[in-house]
Parts: C-alpha cells; structure tokens; sequence
C-alpha cells in the first residue's frame, strides 16, 4: 500500500500538483490517468522520491518515505522497480545485461541463477532469444518490454510503470497489461500504473485516479467508470465518438 | 561490478591515452634540447647541462602539467559526456531507483582509474621527453651523447621525482573530480552537454595550472 497525503509540487512559478491525496492498494492495479501533461509523470516521479515534493507525504506501507534515513532508504529501493516512460535502458549493455544489471548490483545469486532469472523474465514479457541484442537494434516496444523485464526481475514489492503499453500495438498491449496484472496478482505487490490507455482502464483499472489540472478530478474503479456522470471524465474516456457510441448503448 | 569497471577505466585512460601521450613529450623533449642549445651556444655554460636542463624541465613541470593538460582535454570531456548522456537519458534516475549509489558507482571507479593510471602516464611521459631531446640532438650532430648522459647524470635530485608524482596524482584527481561533476549535474539537452563537456575542460585545465603553482610554492619551500 502506498498512501500520498496532500501533495503538491511546482516548477517555478508553476503549480503542477495541487495537492492529491490518494491511496494506492496492494494487490491492485493503481491506475493514473489524465490528459497529456496533467502531472502524471511528477507524480509517478514523486512517488519513487526521483522528485521531492513541495508539500505533502508519501508512505510507504507505515515509512515515511521522505522522513527515511540513508540505510532506510536504500533497503526500500531494493523493493522498488519503475519501467520509465523513456524506457532508461542502459545503451550500452546488451538486453540481458540490462535485466541483470540490479541482480548484478545486489544479489549474491551465482552467475547461472541469474542468467535463469533474466531468461525467465524475458521469457516472460515474450523476448526469448533477445539477450544479446543492444537496446538500440530492437524496437521501441521491445525495449518497453525489456524495461518491464528489468522492472520486475528482482522481485519488487512495489512496481511503477509510466505509460507501460504506449507505442505497442493493441494486441502486444493487452498482454503487457495482462502482464502486469499477472504479477500483481501473483506476487501481491502494490503497482501504479500511468497510462491513458482506455483499453488498459476497462481491463486492469483496479483503482483508478483521474488527474486534471494538478488535482484529482475522480476516482474509482472500472466498473464506476462506465456510470460516472463526471463530465471532465467522461470527455477524457469516452473521447472518440465510437466510444461515445458504445456507451450510449451500453447504457440502453 | 565496482572492480570490473575500475579496471576498465584504468585501461581506458592508461592504454587509451598512450600514444597522444607518447606524441607529445617526445616532441616537447626534442624542443626543449633544440632550444636550449641555441640559447647556450657562445655562453660559459658547458652543453652537457642541457641534458641536465630537459631533465629537470621534463620531471619538474612538463611531464605532470603538459600530460595532464591534454588528459584534460581528452579524458575529462569524454567522462563529462558519459555521465552527462546517462544523467540525460535517465540512466542515472534509474540507478537510483534500484537503490545504487551513483555517484560512488558512477565516479569512483574514473577516479580511482585515473589516481593509478595518470602518474604512470606521466612517467612515461618524462621518460620518452627525455629520449625526445636525445633523438633531437645526439643523431642531429648538436653534441654528443657522452654529454647528454653525462647532464642526464649530474645534480640529480630525487625529491623532483615526488614532486613529479605529487603533482600527477592532485592533477588526476582534479580532472575526474571536475568532469565528473559537470556531467553528473547537467541539465537540458545536447546544447547543455556539449557546454558541460566544454567546462569540465576548461575548468580542469585552470584547477591543473593553479595546482601546479601552489605545489610548486609549497615544496619547494
Ligand atoms: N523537470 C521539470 N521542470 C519543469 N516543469 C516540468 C518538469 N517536469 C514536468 N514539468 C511540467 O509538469 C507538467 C506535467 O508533466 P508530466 O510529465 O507529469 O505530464 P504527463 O501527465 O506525464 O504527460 P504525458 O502523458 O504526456 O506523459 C507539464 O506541464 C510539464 O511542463
Ligand atoms: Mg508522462
């Protein structure tokens, strides 16, 4: 469980966040969306403390993340994995390298039991076969999924993906979604998830917050989303006619 | 992973940087005998103090501040560039993320590459600027070798060879330390990185000179 308790955050003169309180839940899908530079990324950036918020809290389970001291801090990380929305791979390490890299860092794990984690993980987000590839030979989705891989292969407790199925195509998103929501479920770690995806809404959105204008507009499930009146909502989600179509049926 | 890329950088540098190394105080060498033999021509002091004078030139100040000069250049923007392309692409925020310490992980490994790395290299710098002014002198007819050996040999004092070495660790520290933190706090884009990498040169280079001066003052006196 991750608790965000009035957090706001500005660059300069700009006020980005104006103060979200939120509860992200274990086992769960935690969803962010909002429009395209509404603050889901600071967000996100907040959470994994990469930026420090201009007021407000963050827990992590019952730590205080930005009251943790160095030891504290450190320990916390090895149960954190973010997939970023520029992917982060390290261009000058091969696939496999990549994923192993936090294994390398901090496990004691012999050089065989890595490589089994890293072909699992792979195996996993389907790149079997592409550990020797560099980032820069393989596709932009197939460097998000060697970010997921990287993201979840020392096992986190919690799990941060930004915008993890933009760029793929519809099939290959669904299953990075049904990915995610696999081990979520399996390993019963707290994800959060930015995305403006309405497929990934409808699918995985265990929880959802709907960020707009540095504030959260609504929140809720999948299932309240379909019957929201929220206008700014409904705008957002059912954007393209044909979704409104759909709705309105769905309604009759 | 520490030991690995430490090994690496020393390499790198080391390795790397011996041929431009190898150029340039050969040259200096061969200079400084040409020299100073046209200035002493038709003054009292004998021609075998010139190999006495390339010597000392070499191990007190050229070697260490010329080498280290062009390291600057060569070692200080490449590691600018490096940390300063992994700050900008998130490299480094996703280090952090997994809990590693950048900095350490990141800086010591050049820093401690190039402590070990550039006094050797600035050994062998004093070592073949020493052969420059033999090759540029003795084969050229300006004297013979009797007499270049012979001032190679006289009023040797060992304290310039610490001295040589002091300053080649201080300097070597200093162009890690610079370029390193120039890059590892970049902002922007390719613009910023380019004028990072520009700075880390530039700053290198005044830290080295002002360096010098001061070791210069304190062991000397
Ligand atoms: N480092 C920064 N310095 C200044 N302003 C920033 C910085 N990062 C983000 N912002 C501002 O914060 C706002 C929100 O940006 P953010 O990246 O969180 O959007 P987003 O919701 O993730 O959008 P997208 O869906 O396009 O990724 C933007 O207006 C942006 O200009
Ligand atoms: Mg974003």
């Amino acid at each position: 469980m991750i608790k965000v308790e009035g957090i706001k955050k500005s660059f300069g003169e700009v006020e980005v966040l104006k103060g979200i309180d939120f509860v992200f839940e274990q086992g769960k899908t935690n969803l962010i969306i909002g429009r395209s530079g509404a603050g889901k990324t600071v967000l996100l950036k907040i959470l994994v403390g990469l930026f420090a918020p201009t007021e407000g809290k963050v827990w992590y389970d019952d730590r205080d993340f930005h009251s943790m001291d160095k030891d504290a801090l450190r320990e916390l990380r090895m149960e954190v994995g973010m997939l970023f929305q520029g992917n982060a791979l390290f261009d000058s390490m091969t696939v496999a390298e990549n994923v192993r890299f936090p294994l390398d860092m901090f496990s004691n794990m012999s050089l065989s039991e890595k490589n089994e984690r890293v072909n699992d993980c792979l195996s996993r987000v389907s790149l079997d076969g592409a550990n020797d590839k560099f980032p820069s030979e393989i596709s932009g989705g197939m460097q998000k999924r060697v970010g997921i891989a990287r993201a979840i292969v020392y096992r986190p407790k919690y799990l941060f993906c930004d915008e993890p199925n933009s760029g793929l195509d519809p099939k290959t998103a669904i299953t990075i979604d049904e990915l995610i929501k696999d081990i979520t479920v399996e390993q019963n770690i707290t994800t959060v998830i930015n995305t403006h995806d309405m497929n990934s809404v409808m699918e995985i959105g265990d929880k959802i917050c709907f960020l707009d204008k540095g504030l959260i507009e609504w929140k809720g499930t999948r299932h309240e989303v379909m019957e929201s009146e929220n206008q700014n909502l409904n705008d957002f989600i059912f954007a393209s006619p044909f979704l409104q179509r759909l709705k309105e049926r769905a309604k009759k | 992973m520490y030991y690995k890329e430490t090994i690496r950088q020393m390499y790198d540098i080391g390795i790397g940087s011996l041929p431009i190394v190898f150029i340039i105080s050969i040259f200096i060498g061969a200079v400084t005998a040409q020299q100073f033999y046209y200035q002493l021509t038709g003054t009292a002091i004998p021609t075998y103090y010139i190999g006495y004078i390339v010597r000392d030139m070499m191990i007190i100040e050229l070697a260490a501040t010329i080498t280290c000069l062009v390291l600057a250049g060569k070692v200080g923007s490449n590691m600018a560039a490096e940390i300063g392309g992994m700050r900008q692409k998130e490299h480094i925020d996703a280090m952090e993320i997994m809990g590693v310490n950048t900095s350490s992980y990141l800086i010591l490994p050049k820093i401690i590459g190039a402590v070990f790395a550039i006094p050797v290299l600035v050994c062998i710098a004093a070592i073949v600027g020493i052969v420059g002014g033999y090759l540029a002198s003795v084969p050229t007819g300006l004297y013979t070798e009797f007499d270049y050996v012979k001032g190679l040999r006289s009023f040797f004092n060992q304290r310039y060879v610490v001295m040589m070495f002091a300053k080649a660790t201080v300097f070597a520290y200093l162009i890690t330390t610079v370029s390193c933190y120039q890059g590892y706090f970049v902002k922007g884009g390719s613009v910023e990185l380019g004028q990072a990498s520009t700075r880390a040169v530039v700053l290198s280079c005044v830290a080295i000179l002002i360096a010098d001066y001061i070791i210069a003052v304190v062991l000397t006196s």
